[in-house]
């Protein structure tokens, strides 16, 4: 599968996560979104933001009561909880907000 | 509430030249979903997985090491080195990895994850699992 | 004839170092590669098998592997040299047969 962003074709699998991270940008992002039906907002990117930056420092994307948890920490109590997290991305946060973030799909989430 | 069994990982392998270490990683960081009792053992070639200062970027494999850093997030705080396997390869404690894990009942207080023990200990504490995976 | 022998797995793991060292004659070249690099480190219980070795063949460690595993180069036994991806080429080619113990 490919993805076009600005004349440029972006392959992903079939489920839609990129196939080469390098590649992401915010345009790709946005683009991931618009395919998942999501109107980004800064809450939305706050969290696609956490996600790149826990990749980045542990190289894998969390599970979501790990997600839930960091968050929680890291953005406060009224954000660290499932029902926050699935309101802002339905098909689930790791799965959705991962992809959007570019990141390969959580570990162990099928 | 399901009963809680005791999983022990053994980790006796070198982080790149097999998939062993790699793996096993993956397999204890989706079996941190089922919330059981988690023990990690490094032993053998094994404590060579969370030495220090790994960068791959030469030899074109993915690093994993600083994922071994995620564990405490993943509730996994009982990890187990041999202090055998350190001395026999010239390593000490100040070769690995800090890891740590911070503690919800005690104010997110930050601990050691890590605990060096004899090989007498490990066995005993092998003895005292319910689950064994060895890698 | 002068071989060159390259070993790839770990000296604490198996013994294709001690091997590859007793089947070298003088004058061959040894290169560690992979897992085979922690045969290159000082301090450890198989260090000696290497520096004993040292006045009849000449030893060399992949740095790319070195660094990968995180060993840094002060923690090398004295007289091994670091040798990139070309030096291995440079070594093959200087070489009569290359064996490769696995």
């Amino acid at each position: 599968m490919a993805l076009e962003v600005g004349g440029k074709s972006i392959e992903t699998d079939e489920e839609g996560y990129l196939e080469n991270r390098d590649e992401w940008d915010i345009e790709i992002a946005k683009a991931i979104a618009v395919a998942e039906n999501l109107e980004m907002s800064d809450s939305h990117w706050e969290v696609v933001n956490f996600l790149r930056e826990y990749y980045e420092e542990y190289q894998i994307a969390p599970a979501v009561r790990v997600l839930t948890k960091a968050i929680g920490k890291k953005l406060g109590k009224d954000k660290g909880n499932s029902k926050y997290l699935y309101e802002l991305f339905p098909y689930g946060p790791a799965k959705q907000a991962c992809k959007i973030a570019g990141l390969p799909k959580p570990t162990g989430c099928v | 509430m399901p009963e809680t069994k005791k999983f022990l990982y053994v980790n006796r392998k070198a982080p790149y030249g097999t998939i062993y270490a790699l793996e096993s990683l993956e397999v204890v960081l989706i079996g941190a979903a089922f919330e059981q009792d988690v023990s990690l053992a490094f032993l053998d070639d094994g404590v060579y997985q969370i030495t220090k200062g790994q960068n791959t970027k030469d030899i074109g494999m993915k690093n994993f090491s600083p994922t071994y850093k995620a564990l405490g997030d993943y509730d996994v705080n009982k990890i187990y080195v041999e202090q055998e396997s350190l001395d026999a390869r010239g390593l000490t404690l100040d070769d690995l990895l800090p890891l740590t894990w911070e503690d919800e009942d005690d104010d997110w207080a930050e601990k050691e994850s890590i605990k060096v023990i004899s090989a007498a200990e490990m066995a005993k504490i092998m003895e005292q699992s319910d689950v064994v995976f060895s890698f | 004839m002068s071989q060159l022998h390259t070993v790839n797995k770990s000296p604490l793991e198996r013994n294709t170092l001690e091997s590859a060292i007793t089947h070298a004659v003088k004058g061959n070249a040894l290169l560690m590669i992979e897992d085979g690099v922690y045969g290159a480190m000082r301090d450890t219980h198989k260090s000696d098998i290497v520096s004993d070795a040292m006045d009849d063949i000449s030893f060399y460690v992949m740095g790319p592997d070195l660094k990968a595993r995180g060993i840094d180069e002060t923690r090398i036994i004295d007289g091994i040299k670091i040798v990139d991806y070309s030096g291995f080429v440079a070594l093959v080619a200087k070489h009569d047969a290359t064996q490769s113990w696995l």
